[in-house]
This record gives structure tokens, sequence and C-alpha cells, in this order.
């Protein structure tokens, strides 16, 4: 297959991306896929932290850049899955540190070796962001349910369809309490409002917290419900037609459903 | 069914406010980001009411502003004259005070005074003030009580308030 | 116009002869995004003007504004920061006088502009202008530290940091205090805190937090599903005293105003109501 080049983008930073990226990579992985996820939060890095390779870095994509090492020497393995491997960002230095044609070409190069290149974009609209975007062919925008973070959401969306990529909408924690009670914009109102092919929905869960602090992305928790979201996230990905599941059921059933699986 | 559960159980909340204004201040976002349709607007606006009187194009403002519920587009354009003759003549005068009094439009702020010549007083009295408000165009929702795309003259006449550039535009 | 009238009116009034001392220009940081520095501004802001001081609030998030939405000012705002850097409005054209309170104002970015298109040094006389008007200058910072923070932190002479009790966050803030330098003296509020969490030694503590960034503390405001509700309606929750939270930006707000109040902090002992609920339920947050 021709290797794919996804930007995870959001506009708002603190909604999720970083987990998105971790979590679908491993899911990827998982699956058989040879995946690559490239960090282009430069000076701001946190993939390693959220997949607790952190230790291991040796070098990053700014030195990658500059020619101060091949890219597989800079690639970290995640022994947990067979065929994961993450590309650090650089952390003392800036955005500008690395340019649009020498952050495409490390894409390209990473996608000669990967059936998935996964980018992780930072926060806002800026060089990295640019950069980010330029590498990819298509792009995985996550929100969150926010007022705030929709309109920034659709500010990105906006840019990335100017280069006629196509785009892909995540919703991420979703709670669906709260949907249900009117005090959180729906699925379906997030879609209506962006206009974006929806790609999956992820509701709001606390253990992520506790498995980033430990450094494990979430899916390889063989208990947690999010293993069974990101997995059809990815299948979807991979062009598999696979059913939503309806966060915003308002019936007695619905409601049943949602505590089982809490609980 | 479900729309129906949501709206009695959910719509009460906070989500429907977020909604809305979310579906405000896109279309607000988006005007902002698209100088170049605005443009365009302004010069077909100003290519079709051309066709009935003669405006002065150096001087027409296009604004859009944002009432409670809806995006209005406030057009302010300044008649040169009219084609063909009218019964606009009587009004000729009274369009002076027309658009000192009120003041919710961005518009209404930009209009021009009344010119040097009496005899093109009525023509030029600022279109402020009947101005034509062009609904929530850009908007997707079925759902919205004012989801249709519509177009509204918005009257905000004195009762001595002369002729206006109204005219130019055919309400629905 | 009656708004822009209103706004000349109010700054009018806001704008006092010689002024005896500059106000205190603020920026609120904190590296990551979406760790609440805009909840955070919109309501300290609030909580500051309820004192009767003079307070404005501007965004820096040139391309990505959101503080007029958290205030529910996005209708109101009619002229933004680069209009004034650029001489194309006046700054009192620009200030958006608050819903809340008269002493409050917002000073709104550009949305469609870019960051680049702002020059450090005209930012630095605006905030200076700003501060021979008001009493307290808030700066809302983007995420991240490219330019758009270089510009937001350019200036102002004091730094809020915001940080939530998450391993990426507190590494991203600790990487902003180092770019902050000393000029600052950088002062810490910790958002987000989930005592529940905490007491399940699934979040870090406000103890763990501050044991690697050592910063003064400001005060811990606590995870409420109550901000999303605010947000969706733009009305901050500063305007709420009863609220628990509400309370807690109004004693963040003492204390920076030099008040001695104590630290705000959410009880850890307790289990909140949500998780009353949901163990009655059988959740798994019980």
């Amino acid at each position: 297959m021709t290797p794919r080049k996804i930007v995870v983008t959001s506009g708002k930073g603190g909604v999720g991306k970083t987990t998105t990226t971790a979590n679908l990579g491993a899911t990827l992985a998982k699956r058989g896929k040879r995946v690559i996820l490239i960090d282009a939060d430069i000076g701001l890095r946190n993939l390693d932290l959220v997949l607790g390779l952190e230790k291991r870095i040796v070098f990053d994509l700014v030195e990658v850049a500059e020619g101060r090492c091949q890219l597989r020497q800079a690639l970290i393995k995640d022994k947990r899955f067979e065929s994961l491997s993450i590309l650090p960002a650089a952390q003392t230095r800036e955005k500008d540190a690395i340019t649009t044609e020498q952050f495409s070409s490390i894409v390209d190069l990473a996608a000669q070796q990967a059936d998935y290149v996964l980018i992780d974009c930072p926060a806002g609209i800026e060089h990295g962001f640019r950069n980010a975007v330029a590498g990819a062919s298509e792009a995985i925008v996550v929100t969150t349910p926010e007022v705030s973070a929709i309109r920034d959401a659709d500010r990105v969306v906006g840019k990335i369809s100017q280069e006629r990529k196509p785009i892909r909408l995540i919703v991420n924690r979703l709670r669906p309490e709260m949907v249900r009670s009117g005090d959180m914009l729906s699925v379906d109102d997030v879609c209506d409002v962006l206009s974006v092919e929806l790609l999956g929905v992820v509701p709001d869960d606390e253990e992520v917290i506790d498995t980033t602090n430990r450094g494990e992305p979430i899916v390889l928790d063989e208990t947690s419900r999010l293993r069974t979201i990101y997995d059809k996230i990815a299948r979807r990905l991979e062009g598999e037609m696979v059913p939503f599941t309806n966060f915003d059921g308002t019936s007695l059933f619905g409601r049943l459903l949602d505590a089982l699986k809490v609980g | 069914m479900i729309e129906f559960l949501r709206r009695l159980f959910g719509q009460s909340g906070s989500s429907a406010t977020a909604k809305e204004r979310l579906r405000l201040v896109l279309m607000t976002d988006h005007l902002e980001l698209a100088p170049e349709m605005i443009e365009k607007l302004k010069a077909d606006l100003v290519d079709v009411i051309s066709r009935h009187v003669e405006v002065d194009r150096d001087r027409i403002e296009v604004n859009f502003e944002r009432q409670d519920s809806v995006l209005a587009l406030l057009a302010n354009i300044p008649i040169v004259s009219v084609n063909r003759p009218g019964g606009n003549g009587s009004h000729s005068g009274e369009s002076n005070g027309s658009h000192s009094a009120e003041s919710n439009g961005s518009a209404q702020a930009l209009a021009p005074s009344p010119t040097e010549s009496p005899a093109q007083a009525a023509a030029e009295a600022p279109a402020a003030e009947d101005a034509v408000a062009v609904g929530p165009a850009a908007s997707k929702k079925k759902t919205a009580g004012d989801a249709a795309p519509h177009v509204r003259k918005r009257r905000r006449r004195k009762k001595n308030a002369g002729p206006n550039a109204a005219a130019a535009a055919t309400p629905t | 116009m009656q708004q822009t009238q209103a706004v000349e009116h109010e700054a009018g009034t806001a704008a006092p002869a010689p002024a005896p001392r500059l106000g205190r220009a603020i920026v609120l940081t904190s590296g990551k995004g979406g760790v609440g520095k805009t909840t955070t501004t919109a309501n300290l802001g609030t909580a500051l003007a309820s004192r009767g001081v003079k307070v404005v609030l501007v965004d820096a998030d040139i391309g990505l504004r959101n503080l007029d939405i958290l205030l529910g000012l996005e209708s109101r705002v009619k002229h933004h920061l680069l209009d004034v850097l650029e001489e194309r409005a006046s700054l009192d054209d620009a200030l958006v006088p608050s819903k809340y309170g008269d002493t409050l104002f917002l000073l709104a970015a550009a949305q469609s502009r870019e960051k680049d298109d702002v020059e450090t040094e005209k930012m630095k006389a605006l905030i200076a202008g700003l501060r021979e008007r008001f009493d307290y200058v808030l700066i809302d910072c983007p995420a991240g530290i490219e330019l758009g923070f270089k510009n937001a932190v350019a200036g102002a002479d004091e730094a809020i940091v915001v940080c939530t009790p998450e391993v990426s966050a507190v590494r991203d803030v600790d990487r902003v205090v180092g770019l902050l330098g000393n000029r600052f003296r950088p002062q810490l509020v910790i958002n987000r805190l989930r005592p529940a969490l905490v007491r399940k030694g699934k979040m870090l503590s406000v103890d763990d937090v501050n044991a690697i960034l050592r910063l003064p503390l400001l005060g811990v405001i606590a995870d409420e599903p109550d901000i999303i509700v605010t947000t969706n309606r733009g009305e901050p929750l500063a305007l709420r005293r009863e609220n628990p939270t509400g309370a807690a930006y109004h004693a963040i707000a003492a204390r920076i105003a030099g008040e001695d109040v104590p630290v705000p902090m959410p009880p850890l002992s307790k289990p909140s109501f949500l998780e009353r609920m949901s163990s009655l339920f059988g959740g798994k947050r019980a």
C-alpha cells in the first residue's frame, strides 16, 4: 500500500492531540502496520512522555534535519509493539530550527519504511503547525465538544482545506452524561458546525491521566473501553465501514448501556 | 423521537446556547477570513442596484452586524440620481434628520451627510435607516428556527424619514 | 453605534488624569495549550474588576482568539489588537466593555491574521499605554513558545503560569519558566485538580507539582464540569461567588492584589457531588 502521512492537529492545545497520536499509533501497530510517530512540537515535546520513552532519546528531529545523524538512529522503537517507533522533537530548540522542506523530506523518508506516519502537531497555527501540515497528505483534526476548541478547529480546518488535503474529525473527551443534561454539545452538533467527516468519538476517561503518568498508552489496558474505540478508529482509517457508538442516546437503554460500560 | 427527547431533556442546558453562539461566531469568523468574497459581493450588489439608480460607488459601505440571533448584511449605498422619474421629490429636505437619533447600525454611523445640492437631497438620503438585511445565509442548521436564508428589510425609519436606497433592493 | 458611544464613554471615565502610578501588566502563560490560560484570564479579570479596580484583558492569541467567547463578548468585538497596532482604530474604539462590571474591558485578538503580523516593539508600547490607564493589564498568551508567546510576554512585567497536574503540562511549564527568565517572578496557578484522583494516587498532587516547579503558589482550582457550562454561556464562573471555584478565583485575585488571604485549595477529603452520583449509579469513579 501507499504509505499514509497523516497530521494530527487541533488549533487549540490540550484537546488530546498527543494522546490521540500515541493511542492511534499503538493501535495501528497492534494491527500489524508499520507505524512511525513524529513529534513536531519542537521545544515542547511530549509524545515521548506519553509513551514512556523519554529516557531512550538519543537523537531528535532537528538533528536528523541537520544531517547530524541518520533517521534510523533517531527512531526509538517501542518494544511493547512489534512495529511502532517514534521520532522525538528537539526540546531545547525553536520551531524554526527546521524548515518546511526539511520537515517534509524527513516525513517522506519515514514513509519509505512505514505504512503509517502520524505527525503530532504543535498547538496554534504558527510555524510548527505549518511544517507539520506541509509534511502530511491528510489530516485528523481533534477537538473537544467545547466552544473555544471547536472555533479553533474550524480555523484549522479552513487552513488545511486550502491545501486540499482530506480531513477527518475525532471528537475527544465527550461526556455523555453532560450531553444528556444538555450542558455539552453533542457529536452531531460538532459535526454540523465543522462539516468534516467523522472518524471517531472518544469519551472522556480519567484513566487517561493515570496511564499518561505511567507512560503507557491506554490501549495497552485490556480492560479499557477506549481500547475498542481506538480499534474502531484505526479500522475506519484503514477504510473499513465501522458503525459509530451512539454516545448521545437519551434512551433508558442507552443510559443503561453507558452505565454498564463505565462500570 | 431521539430529537424530541433531546429537546425535552437536553436543550434546556447550556449546550443550546453554545451551539447558537458557535454558529454565529463562525459565520463572523468566516466573513473576516474572506475579504475577497465581501469585495465581490459588494461589486455584485452595486451592479444590481445600478440597473435602477445611479449610486456613488466610492462611498458604498457594506458591513456585517450581529444582532440577537442573526447575522445581518447592512449596505449603505448613497444614491446620486434616480434613472426614472418617480415620486421621490416630495420628500426632499426631510431626509436630513433621519439618521441622527437612531444608533444601532455600523452602516448608519458611516452614512454620508446630505449634499450641497438641494435638488439631489432626496436621492442622497442616507441608506442606512432602511438597509437591506440578509439573514444567516451561511447557516447549515436545520434545527434552528431561522434556518432558511432570508432577505428582509430593516426599518429604522423615523416618522419623518425620507426615501432611501432600500428601494433598490427587492426583498424576498 | 450605541456600542461605540458606550466604549467612548466608558473609556473616557476609565482613563484617569495623570496616573499616580503604572498599572501591573501580567501575562498568563503555560507552554502547553488547553490547561486553562484563557479561562483563568477571564475569571481573574472578572474577580479583580469586582474589587473596583480598572482591568483590561488583552487576547494575544492572534488567529485563535477565544477570550471574547469566554466573556460572552464575541458579538461586540468591532476592532482588535492589530487594528490598534496598525492605527486603523483608536484604543478607545477597540476596547470592549464587559457585560459584567464597568471597570472591565477586553482588547480582542485579530482572528484573520497571523502571529507574525505583530511587531514586538509596538506590542510593548501598547501594553505600556494600557498600564497608564488601567490598574491591571492581563495578557492571555497563546499556547506554545513561538512568536506569539514572545510578543505576549514582551510588554509584561509579571507572569502567572497555569499548570494542570499532568506530566506533560508540568514539563511544558518548566520549559516556559526557563524561557521567562528571572525578570518575571512567575507565580503558579494549578488548574483542573481532581481531588478524587489525587486521593487514589492517579493524579499528581499539588505538592508533587510544586516539588518540581518550586514556584510561589497563587491558588489551586478544581476540575469542574461547570467550567464547560460557563464557556458555553460566556459567563465566567467568578461571577458566582457562592460557587467554590468562583470563590477560589476571588481569593486568587485578592492574593494578586496583595491581600493576605490563604491559598485557595479544593478540599481533598470530601467526595464531590459527581462522585456521589456516580457511585450511586455504580460508576467506576466512586
